[in-house]
């Protein structure tokens, strides 16, 4: 299970990746992992304005259907539609897969995140 | 060999009929149907004789696997034996040829049996009044969730708008509540596999329009605190909705009405050993306490001054959800069953469903996980999550017993357990076929520790070996296209 240092984790499985003012956001290895070959996924709209905890997307394997929910709140303001068309990139590269950058409305969010050490703790308990 | 469709094998003129000279004046069709309905080009169908269509059939049928081949045990579809003589009764004359728009006096037969079926169906599950028109379950419950809105409408309550269902539900509860435009509240399932009764005092509130619970639950485990929790939702003024999904566990020993629910759908097509593969056609009756009567779908039959008559007057229904009366046939099979077994029958069914489920289980547990440590009840589920750390995962180890010849059971359902296999092995099952299947599961346990590789590659001995499901799902094919003629 890869959980790599210097990202952030929210308790749902969800990473963020901050670069510059933009926050870039996927699933966690373990994510994909528990839902096995992902066959669609469903993103926000740009410019849509979403709250910490607010469904921001579907990811659906062969499965069962999983909503994305978003680890902080702010703007979506880029939309990786590659991602739309190649979803099993998600199983291959979890970490390289980023569904959507949103510019957040509080900094102050990032830091009720976890930490690669708190979520590995995490992912060992469940 | 591969097996070719219908339209691979013939040639083209090739016949399995001959027709005798038309009699009657010849018509037109551009004469009779309007233009942009008629198509321009000709049906691309199969040109086979008939014992071509007859050996093409027959190769399929023997691709099959139902429940006559053998062992079943698909959790929460309750894939019992269906006996024969449901079919011979469904097929009586009096049944099968009689025309819907005929009037009460012309099928006071048919009448008497949807209303007997509908009182003893209301005596198995504690309710006043049952409607048998829903088509199927998820249709009852849509039914059922339409009448709780319209319940609380009546009561001019219309602000409750919110459904709480626990996360072990089937996936159809929640889809059913968004179709009458309720928002799903989740609650969570504590370590003992219950409704966590706190946390559901928390949820409740005057926004709340009901509770729907499956009991047993998903994982085959009873509601301990059902009583109680019926109080919860009663005390906020909510309803409590019954997925019949498990009655199978419970006939003739407890009933949803006694544990305060007031809404109930069934499943015939799994309790009352319908015919449920291949489309059925399920019937997914949807039964209701007293004060609920009145909202029940219409036409509801009557009996009055010796007729039986379908009723029409019931200004607070929600009125017609099927056109005519539901899935007859069905009902006429499910009326069968429960006039077969009797009274005494059903609650042996159960027993035996439990019994079955509680020896199987117990023979498995030692190798595969058990995540929660109670008596079942008419199924169980399992983690393989001892083998997934090996490599080897649930859906390998389900491939794997097809090769051993019985149906795989449930997988990745319920969604809280990890790797999960939910077995439902039904009454229908005697000793013998459990020990053999429980031998079977522990020699594929034995071979993910010995040859995990073996496993990972199953099914080896089915028709055709691992499907792509990723490609099954992106790109279905769903039609047959000829290929090109080589004119074109």
């Amino acid at each position: 299970m890869k959980i790599p240092e210097g990202i952030k984790y929210s308790k749902d499985h969800e990473w963020v990746k901050m670069e510059g003012n933009l926050a870039y956001l996927g699933i966690t290895d373990y994510a994909q992992d528990s839902l096995g070959d992902i066959v669609f996924i469903e993103l926000p709209a740009e410019g849509d304005v979403l709250a910490s905890g607010q469904p921001m997307g579907v990811v659906e394997s062969v499965k069962a259907a999983s909503d994305v929910y978003m680890p902080l709140s702010g703007t979506v303001k880029k939309v990786n539609n590659v991602l739309l068309d190649n979803p099993e990139s998600i199983n291959k590269d979890p970490y390289d897969s980023w569904m959507i950058a949103v510019e957040p409305t509080d900094a102050s969010e990032l830091e009720t995140l976890l930490d690669h050490v708190e979520y590995k703790k995490l992912c060992a308990k469940l | 060999m591969s097996q070719r469709l219908i339209f691979e094998v013939g040639k083209p003129g090739r016949k399995g009929y001959s027709l005798p000279k038309c009699d009657v004046p010849v018509r037109v069709i551009d004469e009779i149907v309007p233009e942009e309905y008629l198509r321009n080009s000709d049906p691309e169908l199969p040109q086979v004789s008939e014992v071509d269509a007859i050996r093409h059939f027959t190769a399929l049928s023997r691709l099959n696997y139902g429940v006559d081949s053998g062992f079943y045990p698909l959790g929460s579809c309750t894939m019992k034996y269906n006996p024969k003589i449901n079919e011979d009764v469904s097929r009586l004359e009096g049944f099968s040829g009689v025309h819907p728009a005929l009037p009460d006096c012309a099928v006071q037969g048919c009448l008497e049996l949807l209303y007997k079926m509908d009182l003893m169906l209301a005596e198995i599950t504690g309710m006043a009044r049952v409607s048998l028109q829903p088509a199927a379950g998820a249709h009852g419950e849509l039914s059922g969730l339409m009448i709780m809105r319209a319940y609380h409408e009546h009561n001019k309550e219309e602000q409750r708008k919110k459904i709480i269902i626990p996360d072990t539900a089937h996936g159809t509860n929640p889809a059913s509540a968004a179709m009458v435009g309720y928002e799903v509240i989740e609650v969570k399932t504590d370590s003992r596999g219950n409704v966590n009764p706190a946390e559901l005092r928390q949820l409740m509130s005057e926004e709340v329009a009901g509770l729907m619970l499956t009991n047993p639950s998903t994982l085959g485990l009873f509601e301990e605190n059902i009583i109680e929790v019926a109080e919860i939702v009663h005390n906020s003024g909510g309803l409590l909705y019954y997925d019949g999904a498990n009655l199978n566990a419970i006939m003739g020993i407890t009933r949803p009405g006694d544990m305060g629910f007031d809404i109930v759908h069934l499943n015939l097509h799994k309790t009352f050993s319908t015919p449920h593969g291949g489309g059925g056609p399920g019937s997914g009756p949807v039964g209701v306490k007293k004060e609920l009567v009145p909202f029940l779908p219409t036409p509801v039959i009557q009996y009055r001054d010796g007729h039986y008559m379908r009723d029409y007057e019931q200004p607070l229904s929600i009125g017609q959800v099927k056109s005519f009366y539901g899935n007859f046939a069905v009902v006429v099979k499910a009326y069968a069953y429960i006039m077969t077994m009797g009274a005494a029958g059903l609650r042996n069914v159960s027993e035996t469903a439990v019994l079955n489920a509680n020896y199987l289980m117990n023979k498995l547990k030692e190798y595969f996980h058990l995540p929660y440590e109670r008596t079942c009840m008419h199924e169980f589920v399992l983690s393989g999550q001892t083998q997934k750390e090996k490599g080897v995962s649930t859906l390998d180890m389900a491939k794997r017993m097809m090769d051993y010849g019985f149906h795989p059971p449930t997988v990745y359902f319920p969604l809280i357990v990890k790797e999960a296999m939910m077995f439902e092995p039904t009454e229908t099952e005697n000793r013998e076929v459990l020990d053999e299947v429980a031998e079977i599961l522990l020699h594929i346990a034995r071979e993910v520790e010995e040859s995990p590789e073996l496993v990972k590659g199953a099914p080896y001995r089915t028709p055709i070996g691992r499907l792509d499901e990723v490609k099954a799902v992106r790109e279905p094919v769903l039609k047959w296209t000829p290929p090109r003629k080589n004119n074109e």
